[in-house]
């Protein structure tokens, strides 16, 4: 029934976990479909596609860091609510007359000291995720409307503006750069570097990783803390593509992010998680969205499909899972 | 002869073209415990899953009282009065053993309501006709793992069980509880149920069994009653041409004067370590033996640096080393290889190679990231070494049989290249084949100059193995012996149960 190691280089082929390519046949199925349905309604132009990206790369940026979070068996919900205090707290420090570059470092510092109290609490008092994430997204939303009041910060620096989401290089927007950079370093630890190796052995059996002399506790600190940084960068990009720092950035992009990241074929339950699949799940909500959008359809009727979609591409990738 | 409960003829199964059984035959009797043996591959689970419905058969004929019947689902097989208790349980842990007894079966009152008092009264008569004393309102998860078992026999007893098949239903459990198992076996054996035991412990199946079935290769190699046949013969049987190997003490010969390998004085580790010192010379292999609760796995765990010990030192080649993290006892050239390895060994979702990479990531690392290259060639390496067979490296762990899996897990720690290799039941669960290479494995690396503390509750496997034995009751070692001057395993057996 079994063979040796040796003499099967073709079986490989067997052994392909379908999940992971669900949402690249789904993204294809879905694409094709729009550009046939929408040809005349120009979804197809180079401007509308640039749009998707525009739309998509923030949530993208966020589910390249939640793909590590879930790999690990952990989840971040606080991750709307870091977006928008980043927004604030660096939009108040380039008010105040700070360099953006310290400025920027103020809004990602936010972001990592949230996230690295997230970890802590999970790792010290051993509280679930979940739980945790669930109270500090209430806390910083309270806090992130109690700053200002609820009124939004303008942000009037022209460079900071520009370089954080609202410019374009060639044409292509700035975004589509942050978006790849963060993609191709996420893809590239969590494939090749010991720390993605650990991240997943944590996700996939915490205590055989435990016996295997990893440091779980210190997997799940990073992991969250650089969860909280990427939301910090995603609230950063929000503000220099409004010109401002609002309360309101973020909100529900948690689950958008979740959506993403499970859509592209990472286990809610950890232990196997790709990064190019959650940018892809990201382009693919981001692409449905605004299909939606030229279909003419509003917001309430664009919520209903989009769920639809998301349980249905969930589901098929299931069923060919089982096969 | 009376007629046979369940006879199955000339059953024959393949997958893909590739023959897994080929026209076996095997026959229960009413009233009576078959054993069904047979190393990795050998065909049992096929057969007991054909038995539950859940694969059909290609070929033959299965009878059930004498009438042909068609199983064609596990439902079928339940209608026909066929159970089986899983080596994984299927209780709700946070349910009474009452509600779990009758899970999806519930009596109701008038009113469509769940007749709680009606599960309580019929569960406590089932126990009570078992004689067995447990509470049918406490929660299943307050319980040991034994009374996991009984109840889930009492939920087979529910419904018009003619036939139970248990899958090595011994594996996690205490002495104690083994026994009040056996015993209960016993009692469903004079109510006319007739049990199909699959286990690998030999010593089990002489005690509780009244016949024996061998499969090798998918196809039957011997049935014989247990008082007609001895225990080399069965292990030939299974093993086929591979007799000699098994089991055989070998003198093994180390420099006794030499300065011991590995050190430990007087640790103590919470309340169940007491006080241990002994000490392993290079080459040596010292066999830990004791009940289960005796502190054996604690110690194991506290040497490895899982749980912090209060008191003692511990030394690596004569130089003082502090364990407080397995990190700590990796550095200091300790490995463990784990009592589960499927909780605590393996990620069973992620493929051979990673598993073996995942204990050496440091040294496999080029730069920033992992090098393919240098896990495929580890992985290679020890599956040629170790001869785990799978069909590739990258194939997930958790699709291998257990002897492989428990091989990873032996390979994932040489490949740290420790100086003390510590292993806490390394043959649970494994077929006699993998046991006698994971013996084999086991002796290489102490050939190597190494040191080995192995920790088993399986005596002839310990026997086989070591050196010297330590006994060790209470959380103290209480005896040591060198393996020459122990004459036979019911010495031993002895040994540790003596106060």
């Amino acid at each position: 029934m079994q063979s040796k190691a040796s003499n099967s280089s073709g079986s490989k082929l067997l052994t392909i976990d379908w999940r992971k390519y669900m949402v690249y046949i789904a993204f294809v199925v879905v694409f094709i479909f729009f550009a046939v349905t929408l040809h005349d309604q120009g979804f197809l132009t180079t401007g509308n596609l640039l749009n998707i990206i525009r739309q998509t790369a923030i949530i993208a940026i966020m589910a390249v860091a939640m793909t590590f979070v879930i790999g690990a068996a952990q989840i971040d919900l606080s991750i709307g609510s870091i977006a928008a205090l980043s927004s604030l707290t660096c939009a108040l420090s380039i008010q105040a007359g700070i360099p953006i570059v310290f400025s920027a470092l103020i809004g990602l510092a936010t972001g990592v000291v949230i996230g690295f109290i997230n970890g802590m609490l999970i790792t010290r008092l051993s509280i679930p995720s979940f739980l945790v994430t669930l109270g500090m997204m209430i806390i910083i939303s309270g806090a992130a409307m109690w700053i200002t009041h609820t009124a939004p910060v303008p942000i009037l620096n022209d460079s900071f503006n520009f370089i954080f989401g609202g410019g374009s290089i060639g044409g292509i927007p700035i975004l589509l750069f942050w978006m790849l950079a963060i993609a191709i370093i996420g893809h590239f630890i969590l494939k090749k570097a010991p720390f993605g190796r650990k991240t997943l052995a944590t996700g996939g059996n915490e205590n055989a990783a435990r016996f295997t002399g990893i440091n779980i506790n210190r997997v799940k600190l990073w992991v969250m803390t650089s969860s909280g940084a990427a939301a910090a960068l995603a609230g950063m990009l929000y503000a220099g593509r409004m010109s401002s720092g609002r309360y309101t950035f973020g909100e529900g992009d948690e689950m958008s992010v979740i959506a993403a990241v499970i859509l592209g074929g990472t286990s809610l339950f950890g232990g196997t998680a790709t990064v190019v699949g959650s940018v892809i799940g990201s382009l693919m909500i981001g692409m449905i969205n605004n299909g939606l959008i030229i279909m003419g359809l509003d917001v309430s009727q664009q919520n209903v499909v989009k769920g639809l979609i998301i349980i249905l591409a969930v589901a098929f990738s299931k069923k060919a899972m089982q096969r | 002869m009376t007629q046979a409960v369940l006879q199955m003829s000339n059953i024959s199964k393949s997958f893909n073209g590739v023959g897994v059984l080929h026209q076996v035959d095997f026959e229960l009797q009413a009233g009576e415990i078959h054993a069904l043996m047979g190393g990795n591959g050998a065909g049992k689970s096929t057969l007991m899953k054909i038995l539950t419905g859940v694969y059909q058969l290609d070929e033959g004929e299965i009878t059930i009282d004498g009438k042909p019947v068609k199983i064609d689902s596990t439902q079928r097989a339940n209608e026909h009065g066929i159970s089986m208790i899983f080596q994984e349980f299927s209780l709700v842990p946070t349910l009474t053993v009452a509600e779990n007894v009758y899970l999806n079966k519930e009596p109701r009152t008038k009113l469509g309501l769940i007749d709680q008092r009606k599960i309580a009264l019929q569960t406590k008569s089932i126990l009570q006709d078992l004689q067995i004393d447990i509470d049918p309102d406490c929660e299943v998860g307050k319980l040991g793992v034994g009374y996991w078992q009984i109840t889930e026999i009492a939920k087979a007893l529910t419904v018009d069980t003619k036939i139970l098949i248990m899958d090595e239903p011994t594996s996690s459990l205490t002495k104690i509880e083994t026994e009040l198992l056996f015993q209960l076996m016993d009692r469903l054996k004079a109510k006319g149920i007739a049990i199909i035991y699959i286990s690998h412990r030999m010593d089990e199946i002489f005690r509780v069994c009244d016949r024996v079935t061998v499969l090798r290769d998918g196809k039957n190699c011997i049935t014989a009653k247990t008082s007609e046949i001895e225990m080399e013969q069965l292990i030939e049987h299974i093993v086929g041409n591979r007799v000699g190997e098994a089991f055989q003490w070998v003198e093994r010969s180390y420099d006794v004067t030499a300065p011991p390998l590995f050190q430990v004085k007087n640790l103590t580790i919470g309340s169940r370590v007491k006080n241990v010192s002994f000490e392993i010379k290079p080459g040596e292999i010292i066999g830990l033996a004791g009940l289960m609760g005796s502190g054996r796995t604690e110690l194991a765990r506290g040497l490895f640096g899982l749980d912090p010990y209060q008191q003692g030192e511990i030394y690596v080649r004569g130089q003082r080393k502090r364990i407080s993290s397995p990190q700590d006892a990796i550095k200091a050239g300790i490995a463990l290889v784990p009592e589960d390895r499927r909780t605590q060994g393996l990620v069973l979702e992620h493929s051979v190679r990673d598993n073996i990479a995942l204990s050496i990531l440091p040294a496999l690392t080029k730069g920033l990231f992992v090098s393919s290259k240098a896990s495929n060639e580890i992985a290679h390496q020890y599956v040629d070494k170790l001869s785990i067979k799978t069909d590739n490296i990258y194939k997930l762990s958790g699709l291998l049989s257990g002897g492989n899996q428990q091989k990873i897990v032996i390979a994932k720690w040489l490949a740290t290249n420790p100086d003390i290799l510590i292993l806490d039941e390394p043959t649970i669960g494994v077929d006699i084949n993998a046991k006698i290479e994971i013996v084999k494995i086991i002796r290489e690396f102490a050939n190597s100059g190494k040191a080995v503390l192995v920790i088993s509750s399986e005596l002839v496997e310990l026997l086989a193995v070591s050196d010297k034995i330590l006994i060790m009751q209470k959380g103290e070692i209480t005896a040591e012996h060198q393996r020459q001057n122990i004459t036979s395993e019911e010495a031993l057996e002895h040994a540790i149960q003596s106060f």
